[in-house]
């Protein structure tokens, strides 16, 4: 689907954390998003959203303001809905969140 | 008199090939009642072929699906088809983002360049620090990848007896016994190497080429993945087979009361599904001696049984020599563009 260039890994997360097929995958997503599905694929549409909302992107001029990578998937776990293991993990290692409260 | 329209396609071994009509009609009727044949599913539609056909013949190098049709992609690359695949000297950590960056990927998967679960348990540590820094910088799904692959478990250089020449010399229990042993030692490795990538923050198991020594090596994919995912509901496990029907080295195993020796995708997604698995990686061979229309009707008619009655995602393997794609080492993007094609709109695919 283009991954970071469109919402190709935001439809992937859903299919593995909750093994929705492929049409059930991008309806979540997009309404999550607020597009269409079509949109999805839409690499115009899909950069200013990312942009917007902080879901990192494929090609950023060069800034501090860049959001990518570990800060992006923090906020990917919010506007989905889901838990990354790898988010869960980072929170736990650098004391933000508890074992306990992982649990 | 004037001379026939032909049409430029493959064979399964990648050489090119002039088609008629008459003749590509012809092989995508033959793939379809091969697969009808060997797996007792049913034939695809003729409106099907008659997609198929218009698909195989389509002008142009490369095609691709309509505009909101497009479908995710998972991979065996062990984030290490840049670095030694090509020769591009690349720490596998970066090399995940190229993946992300500059190739537009879904997701990856990183693992050892010795692909199998049994080499990654001694450098378990590393790798999975490894996968922790790729882990910081990305943003898509990052799983770690291995193959089961229970040959290695064989003597001489493994702790059991090797079911390959034991069978010929006669030796049924001994083979039965061998391989029995053998899913113990996989089970243990792979569950082993899961919990240090899930300690990581892996965001999946990949248990790539499954079945690949056999029904003892698909049975030890499905325990492994039960364990797995019964222990972390949240570490997704995706199992990618190693070919369309699971080979009776053993002959009498089973999984959930089904023998696993003979099973065609349709059953084992079903399998695959009861072990907690989240995706599954579906495998149809391609004959080099056939046509790419006979071969990806062939894979299409496979596909569809096993889409109909699939309850997780169905991804469909599409790399050297599987799902309609040639036996060649650099894939042809005309014809791998339409076998993709294909698998989306009539097999109805969740992911390549």
């Amino acid at each position: 689907m283009g991954g970071v260039r469109t919402a190709g890994d935001l439809v992937l997360r859903m299919q593995l954390a909750e093994k929705m097929k492929i049409d059930e995958a991008k309806s979540y997503v997009a309404s999550k998003l607020g597009v269409t599905v079509e949109d999805l694929c839409d690499v115009v549409t899909m950069t200013d959203i990312r942009t917007d909302l902080g879901l990192g992107l494929c090609h950023v001029e060069p800034s501090g303001k860049e959001i990518n990578g570990i800060m992006a998937k923090c906020r990917i776990e919010e506007v989905l809905g889901i838990r990354i293991n790898s988010v869960q993990r980072f929170k736990e290692n650098a004391g933000i969140l508890s074992k306990e409260a992982r649990r | 008199m004037k001379e026939e329209k032909t049409f430029r396609t493959r064979m399964g071994d990648g050489s090119l090939v002039r088609m008629t009509e008459e003749e590509i009609r012809a092989d995508i009727w033959a793939g379809t009642e091969d697969a009808v044949r060997c797996g007792k599913v049913e034939p695809m539609s003729e409106e099907d072929m008659e997609k198929l056909y218009d698909i195989v013949t389509a002008p142009g190098g490369v095609v691709g699906v309509s505009p909101g049709r497009e479908i995710v992609l998972t991979n065996d690359s062990g984030g290490y088809k840049i670095n030694v695949k090509s020769q591009v000297p690349l720490p596998k950590e970066m090399e995940t983002l190229l993946y992300e960056r500059c190739l537009g990927c879904d997701s990856v998967d990183i693992g050892n360049t010795d692909y199998n679960f049994k080499t990654a348990k001694g450098i378990a540590e590393r790798e999975a620090g490894a996968l922790q820094q790729a882990l910081q910088v990305t943003t898509m799904p990052l799983l770690y990848g291995a193959m089961p692959d229970m040959g290695f478990y064989t003597q001489p250089d493994g702790p059991v007896g090797n079911w390959a020449t034991l069978l010929p010399e006669g030796k049924i229990q001994e083979a039965w016994e061998a391989q029995e042993q053998a899913v113990k030692h996989s089970v243990k490795d792979i569950t082993f190497v899961a919990e240090k990538m899930y300690k990581a923050g892996a965001d999946g198991i990949n248990l790539d080429t499954c079945g690949a020594s056999g029904d003892a090596d698909f049975l030890a994919s499905l325990e492994a993945c039960e364990q797995i995912t019964s222990r972390h509901p949240d570490l997704p496990v995706e199992i990618g087979m190693a070919g369309e029907f699971v080979l009776g080295m053993h002959g009498r195993l089973k999984y959930k009361g089904k023998r696993l020796a003979g099973l065609y995708p349709h059953d084992q997604v079903k399998l695959v599904e009861e072990a907690g698995a989240s995706i599954f990686g579906l495998v149809v061979n391609t004959n080099c001696s056939r046509s790419f229309p006979w071969n990806i009707a062939r894979t299409i008619t496979f596909t569809q049984a096993c889409t109909k009655v699939a309850g997780i995602p169905v991804h469909a393997d599409v790399g050297m020599g599987v799902c309609g794609v040639p036996m060649v080492e650099i894939m042809p993007a005309d014809i791998v563009s339409r076998a993709d094609k294909a698998l989306v709109e009539l097999g109805k695919v969740d992911g390549l």
